[in-house]
């Protein structure tokens, strides 16, 4: 009996650490998905035509814009930056690359890939100015990117001529349309193959690492041997092109290069990439949880429309649960580290 | 003793890994000026703070003014009249010096601020601390001891009962000192009771009436100051005889040289600071807070900046100007804020570790995870850190483990020169031997230790040599063989206690 009693309680013990490992698992981990699934399976038993593919097809292509966008911020409030400038500088490069596929003298076969490389070129040339100017002269990434949010609408509004370019090469617009096996269009599994990189690279790389490692203590990171001004630039210039790509997603999409697309985005990408669990301090999150956290806000935004709630009122509710969120992530902490200590 | 004003009986208050006060019993009488004396991490910041309400204390009781007092917030203690000059000023620097002063109870007309009434005001309590400056200029514009007298002149605003003064001479010239001390004795005249911490043992005699002692957390006496010797003081600080613990190992031998810096200059008004440190030596860096010791050192390994000076490893001249640089030529550095400065509290052990040297755990960029795991267990084995699992987060360790953490992250990038500011402070005795013991394999494997610290008993304990830091300025290099407490402290004290009154 007093030999056996060791091991019993080295048993509960174990038996005890695996529970806690679940629990942290479905409250750190699984919580934002079980969140989202949860509102699914709301919407599609309450809400009228929300269970068919068409509707979900809808929500894909919805989807797609901001999930490249969130992937990218990400990186920067990993740091414990953000970058406000992603709207805009979506609406510049969508006039940079609807003006190189509208030239008459390009031939498609050079005019689209041209394209391609001058809109993730000016998202990321925005970018690593943003990156730059912060470390630079030591500002707040809040305001520099507040004057790259203004500078880059001016600068797509001056290159456009203040007008929406149209006429987009038609192998292209076809590209834009095309649904992969009846329900995945082509512009969701762009989004899903940024968001793909983007989780490898946080997760599997050394530059990730000090992403994270910057974003929880940037003095010990560089005391430890580290420059994090460049790791910095890289996250806003990353930030940048995300939203490069996201231009080319919105062209595909709406084949029209316009120097007022994008007003906003980058308030609806924070706020996923807030939802899905990271922290504004920086230091803590994920892009998977950023992608959950698009999904959640889309998802709400049509679950409300098919309800037949207006246009006017969805955004209460939208606000409302990003705050919530954030307030539910402070009491998940507390459960977190109630759990760790004991 | 029924004219206590303050009673502390048994009083305890825990942190994570190191208890700050263990039982404390202790009364303040009423109209004395009170003196807390002790080393650093003897328990006086804590006690101070559990008086100020920034802390509460797990066990124990306080009578204040014959009634019970637990305070929650600053607020409680202001409003029983116990007011608190901390150490570090926290004025509100952008607002004036009358706003500061009455901050808590602006006059007020209709629910304006009344500025005539409140400038008035402030300029009365200005000229009964005797401080000459106008009212409505910015706090930020003073300089320290002027800043500390608008904190005493705060507390008079209040009808204070009981002033806590915490080592307010640590920055002031002699003839500021002088200063207030006139007007704390104006104050105790009045009935005003202090208690006053301070490391300068010689100015304590001018200004109290009783002192306390505190080690280790706990009381060591209380007595009259009157009559007192100032050897028997420095006995009750250090206490146990650390040298007693025999850290010292004479089977380590001093090498070649490793590092020299010669003529660094921090800026354009600080002086020139040279030093070497040896293969196998443990260099003790001594000197009070603000001697210049953490900044010299911070220069060296390139964490500020500095304008002139050579650094040389191994006989080399190097170039550092960041704590890359620093790092690449085999150089590291133990913060002395560990937990601001050294660690990524909120990420796990393993990560804290290979930070230093990430290409060991990667491969072409990418991390290498079991590599990792295997790297860091080693390393957690090697310094007896406890944890159940490398990916436990450090935030959650005890300050000794922490530090130990610290250490391990520099033995993983193989530094040859280790700087550590201060390794032991906040930490239990039991962790600091752990942590001389570290030390020691650390030169035994040939490397260079310069360890700063304020705890001269243990920098007379384990070094070889001990280089005494005053007013920015390197005072003394004593040797081994020539080490006594008193010699070395009246060399860190020296500078300031005979700067002439200007």
């Amino acid at each position: 009996m007093t030999l056996s009693q060791p091991t019993d309680f080295a048993h509960s013990e174990i038996a005890s650490a695996r529970w806690n490992n679940l629990l942290r698992f479905l409250v750190r981990d699984a919580g934002v998905a079980l969140a989202l699934v949860l509102i699914i399976v709301f919407f599609c038993l309450t809400a009228p035509y929300f269970a068919t593919t068409e509707n979900f097809l809808k929500i894909f292509v919805q989807i797609a814009i901001n999930t490249v966008l969130a992937s990218g911020m990400t990186f920067v409030i990993l740091t414990a930056g953000i970058d406000l400038s992603v709207g805009s500088v979506l609406a510049l490069c969508t006039v940079v690359g609807a003006l190189i596929m509208t030239n008459k003298n390009l031939p498609t076969g050079i005019s689209v890939p041209l394209a391609l490389v001058g809109c993730m070129g000016t998202g990321a040339a925005c970018g690593a100015i943003n990156g730059w100017v912060c470390e630079q002269w030591k500002l707040p990434s809040f305001i520099v990117t507040l004057g790259m949010l203004n500078v880059a609408s001016g600068a797509a509004r001056v290159t456009s001529n203040n007008s929406t370019i149209a006429g987009l090469p038609q192998p292209f617009v076809d590209f834009g349309n095309m649904i992969v096996g009846g329900v995945l269009p082509s512009i969701f599994l762009i989004a899903v193959g940024v968001i793909l990189i983007g989780w490898f690279v946080l997760r599997f790389t050394v530059f990730g690492r000090l992403i994270f490692a910057i974003g929880t203590n940037e003095e010990a990171v560089r005391l430890s041997g580290h420059s994090p001004r460049k790791y910095k630039i890289a996250a806003f210039t990353i930030s940048g092109l995300t939203a490069g790509t996201a231009a080319i997603v919105y062209l595909l999409r709406l084949n029209i290069g316009s120097p007022i697309a994008g007003v906003g985005y980058e308030l609806n990408a924070i706020a996923a990439v807030i939802i899905g669990g990271t922290s504004l301090f920086g230091g803590k999150g994920s892009i998977i949880g950023s992608l959950i956290g698009a999904c959640i806000l889309q998802v709400l935004s049509t679950g409300l429309q098919l309800f037949g709630i207006g246009d006017n009122f969805k955004p209460i509710v939208i606000g409302t649960v990003i705050v919530l969120a954030v307030v539910l992530d402070t009491y998940r902490n507390r459960f977190l580290s109630s759990i760790e200590t004991r | 003793m029924d004219n206590a004003i303050l009673e502390l009986k048994a009083v305890s208050k825990r942190f994570p890994g190191v208890m700050a006060l263990r039982g404390v019993s202790l009364e303040i009488q009423r109209g004395k000026a009170h003196v807390l004396l002790g080393e650093n991490g003897a328990g006086k910041s804590t006690l101070i703070n559990l008086l100020a309400g920034i802390y509460l204390a797990d066990e124990g009781e306080i009578v204040f003014d014959d009634k019970p007092y637990h305070p929650r917030t600053p607020l409680d203690a202001y409003r029983v009249g116990i007011r608190v000059v901390h150490q570090e000023l926290s004025m509100l620097s952008q607002l004036t010096v009358a706003e500061n002063l009455l901050f808590e109870n602006l006059p007020q007309r209709h629910g304006l601020v009344n500025y005539g009434e409140m400038n008035r005001r402030a300029a009365e309590l200005l000229k009964e601390v005797g401080l000459d400056v106008a009212p409505n200029i910015p706090v930020g514009r003073l300089g320290v001891a002027q800043m500390q007298l608008v904190e005493i002149a705060k507390a008079l605003c209040y009808d204070s009962k009981l002033l806590i003064l915490d080592e307010p001479t640590a920055t002031l010239t002699s003839k500021e000192v002088e200063r207030l001390f006139e007007i704390l004795k104006k104050l105790k005249s009045k009935g005003v009771t202090i208690l006053y911490i301070s490391h300068r043992l010689h100015e304590v005699y001018d200004i109290g009436d009783n002192v306390t002692v505190l080690r280790d957390g706990q009381v060591v006496a209380t007595r009259p100051l009157a009559g007192l010797a100032i050897g028997e003081i420095v006995r009750m600080m250090v206490g146990r005889n650390i040298e007693e613990l025999r850290l010292f190992r004479e089977d380590v031998k001093v090498g070649d040289e490793l590092l020299r810096v010669e003529g660094l200059k921090r800026n354009a008004h600080s002086p020139e600071v040279s030093f070497t440190a040896g293969r196998g030596e443990i260099v003790g860096v001594a000197g009070l807070v603000g001697s210049g010791r953490t900044e010299t050192m911070r220069a060296v390994f390139g964490a500020d900046p500095k304008i002139a000076g050579d650094i040389f490893v191994e006989g080399t001249a190097v170039e550092i100007s960041s704590p890359r640089d620093a790092v690449q030529h085999g150089l590291s550095l133990l913060t002395e804020d560990r937990k601001g400065q050294g660690l990524l509290l909120t990420l796990p052990c393993a990560e804290n570790i290979t930070i230093t040297d990430l290409a060991k755990v990667s491969r072409m960029g990418l991390l290498q995870r079991d590599v990792e795991r295997r790297s860091a267990s080693a390393l957690v084995e090697e310094l007896h850190i406890k944890t159940p699992s490398v990916y436990q987060l450090v935030g959650n360790f005890s300050g000794g483990n922490q530090q130990k953490v610290v250490i391990a992250k520099w033995l993983f990038r193989g530094s040859k020169i280790v700087i550590c500011d201060e390794p032991t402070r906040g930490i239990d005795v039991g962790a600091k031997r752990e942590i001389y013991d570290l030390l020691w394999q650390l030169a035994a494997t040939g490397r260079g230790i310069i360890f700063v610290s304020s705890e001269l008993p243990e920098l007379i304990a384990i070094c070889h040599r001990i280089i005494v830091f005053a007013k920015g300025k390197i005072v003394g290099v004593v040797p081994r063989a020539a080490f006594n407490q008193h010699r070395i402290l009246s060399l860190a004290y020296e500078e300031y206690d005979l700067e002439p009154a200007d």
